[in-house]
């Protein structure tokens, strides 16, 4: 089974800062990850690499099946093969209502012309309802999604990326800030979510990563320290050193 | 589930409603329709205020809604009325000169008819042949087309090397002013084939149609204008309220997050930036055979602050706010400057209002920067949501 996503060799570096290293990376097509590390470890480079925001001095990234290689392709074409991203600070477009927001992560064609003289059908009004009612935003569609709160923001740009229907969803700390209660709702949906599709998340919070019980990749200074299992990688004396043990 | 554009746009249906009868008042009291209480000087001023209204609508599409501050959005309003002056100028010279050559013995060539309209159009900058971008001046239909193909083009080329680089906020802004900066000094040279500093001019008189007095045409170019306005507020008011306004709205909130969503930024920038260098250029087609003369100095850079100054005072991101402040300030401005106001005597200093009127203006636009951030209509809005409540 050949990996969805492939990052081999990457290097960049900013200003003399070696911020990502030789990094390599694979995941399945239907797979959660959870990215670990401390703070300056490459985590969000490493999501701006796959995006398209930073360009790599050296590596290369592939995607998919037959695989394209990211590094030639913009940030709004690689968003329409496939990858969603979710970032860390919630970003919903706070002026337009909740609808408005899904309406437009809605998988259709994203052209100008096309945007001109779309009208939603049924499907897709049918689609946007299904998915709030997944993130629990069902009686709020109608909301400017600037009055939600924190939590309901995180999950509205979750419901996001699943309008998008990627195959690879990069999750940038989805709990922050969030209720406990909110934290399971949220695990629940990332895990199921991640039966159909690969899904990566950057998580500070190790409490929320023992939730996903998935395997996990430790990031230390632009590369791979450990990958595994949880419980495997906070046994690894590396990792304790750099991250836990401090 | 009411997703209709009327039912999301519903100042459209009040705004043609007013504007229907501010037109037909107009009409009724006009000297060549009516009771002749409204000079025909005064009917022109309404007509090119509504275009003054309508280049206001596509400053608030490029920059209200999408977040582009344009500086240079007068250039594409000059451009249109150079381009319909070519006509008005070349057939209106053409009737003259045939008109005096038929006295002769014999029938004149098209050729000396030719050298003629050179003569005459272009003695005044040391010229007599008719340069090669006046082609087309003869033909009304041509001119017409290249009152959209122009600007339209200068819009497209410019909007695609800008966006595509990624040039934005401020940056854009200097790229714009500098657009419309070279734009004028290029035609204020005697050689650009568009009479310099000297423009075009005698554009109120209507070719072929110079029987019908003034005050007839001025009430049908305000008629014009007013449709143009109309037209042009429907059509932003459906751009805005669908999906590709709700995209627009987003690249303004949030340009890198639109563009991870698989939207192409550059491309709706251009699109927007393109359709509303049209409308400008509409705009101006019918702005300056009301006023009478185009020429470079309408291009200066400054036109195109004022006109973002009009949007900020009305409230960008409302189309109403755009056609009030438009049609406030550029009223009040010609009603300061032209020498109307009453001077302010204060004892040791009188306020003349030609020379202070730009203070005004400045001050009021640091108010409502400061004060009023939505503008006027901002404030109209607050005041419809406590009646609501």
């Amino acid at each position: 089974m050949s990996a969805l996503l492939e990052v081999l060799g990457v290097s960049v570096t900013f200003d003399g800062f070696r911020a990502i290293n030789d990094l390599s990376f694979s995941i399945q097509p239907a797979e959660l990850r959870a990215i670990i590390g401390p703070n300056g470890a490459g985590k969000t480079t490493f999501m701006d690499i796959v995006t398209g925001k930073t360009r790599p001095d050296s590596g290369r990234v592939q995607f998919g099946t037959p695989p394209v290689d990211l590094l030639r392709l913009r940030e709004s074409d690689i968003a329409k093969i496939g990858i969603g991203r979710k970032f860390q600070r919630p970003t919903v477009f706070e002026a337009q209502t909740v609808f408005d927001n899904l309406s437009m992560a809605l998988k259709n064609e994203r052209s100008p012309f096309a945007a001109l003289g779309y009208k939603a059908d049924r499907r897709d009004i049918g689609r946007i309802e299904e998915i709030a009612a997944e993130i629990g935003l069902a009686d709020h569609l109608r909301r400017l999604s600037g009055e939600l709160s924190h939590g309901q923001k995180q999950w509205l740009e979750i419901g996001m990326l699943l309008a998008q229907d990627p195959q690879l969803l990069l999750v940038d700390e989805p709990a922050a800030g969030m209720t406990l209660g909110e934290r399971e709702h949220t695990t629940d949906l990332l895990v199921r979510t991640a039966k159909t599709r690969a899904v990566i998340v950057v998580e500070h919070d190790m409490e929320f990563v023992r939730r996903l019980a998935c395997p996990v990749t430790v990031l230390h200074e632009g590369s791979v320290l450990a990958e595994g299992s949880l419980s495997h990688v906070t046994a690894n004396p590396d990792v304790i050193e750099v991250y836990l043990g401090r | 589930m009411k997703n209709t554009f009327l039912a999301r746009q519903p100042s459209v249906i009040v705004f043609i409603l007013v504007l229907a009868v501010i037109t037909l008042l107009a009409t009724v009291f006009s000297e060549a329709y009516g009771s002749g209480l409204l000079p025909t000087n005064y009917v022109k001023i309404l007509g090119k205020t509504l275009c003054l209204c309508l280049i206001a609508i596509a400053m608030d599409l490029v920059w209200g809604y999408c977040g582009i501050l344009s500086l240079g959005h007068f250039a594409f309003f000059g451009l249109g009325g150079y381009m319909i002056g070519m006509w008005l100028m070349y057939a209106r010279t053409e009737d003259i000169v045939i008109a005096s050559m038929s006295k002769a013995a014999l029938p004149p060539t098209p050729g000396e008819v030719r050298d003629a309209i050179g003569t005459q159009i272009f003695g005044v900058v040391g010229g007599s042949d008719v340069p090669v971008i006046w082609s087309f001046a003869h033909s009304l239909p041509i001119q017409l087309a290249l009152v959209v193909i122009v600007p339209g083009l200068l819009a497209l080329v410019f909007g695609w090397l800008a966006f595509r680089s990624r040039v934005t906020g401020v940056y854009l802004s200097i790229l714009t002013q500098a657009m419309t900066l070279a734009l004028s000094l290029y035609l204020f040279q005697n050689d650009s084939g568009l009479r310099g500093n000297n423009g075009l001019s005698g554009l109120q008189n209507i070719p072929g149609l110079t029987d019908i007095p003034q005050s007839v045409i001025s009430i049908w170019f305000m008629w014009g204008s007013a449709l143009a306005l109309g037209i042009g507020y429907v059509f932003a008011g459906w751009i805005v309220s669908g999906k590709f306004g709700n995209v627009v709205k987003a690249i303004r909130d949030d340009e890198a997050r639109i563009r991870f969503l698989g939207y192409s930024v550059e491309a709706y920038k251009l699109f927007i930036f393109t359709i509303t260098a049209v409308i400008a250029a509409i705009a101006g087609a019918i702005y300056y055979p009301q006023a009478g003369i185009v020429n470079p100095a309408e291009i200066a850079p400054i036109a195109s602050i004022y006109l973002a100054v009009w949007v900020a005072i009305g409230g960008r991101g409302r189309l109403y706010g755009a056609v009030i402040g438009a049609a406030l300030v550029s009223l009040l401005s010609s009603w300061f400057t032209g020498g109307q106001a009453p001077d302010l005597p204060l004892g040791f200093y009188t306020i003349k209002w030609v020379d202070w009127w730009q203070v005004l203006l400045g001050l009021s636009f640091v108010l409502v920067t400061l004060f009023a951030p939505r503008g006027i209509a901002g404030m109209f809005d607050r005041l419809v949501r406590k009646d609501a409540a």
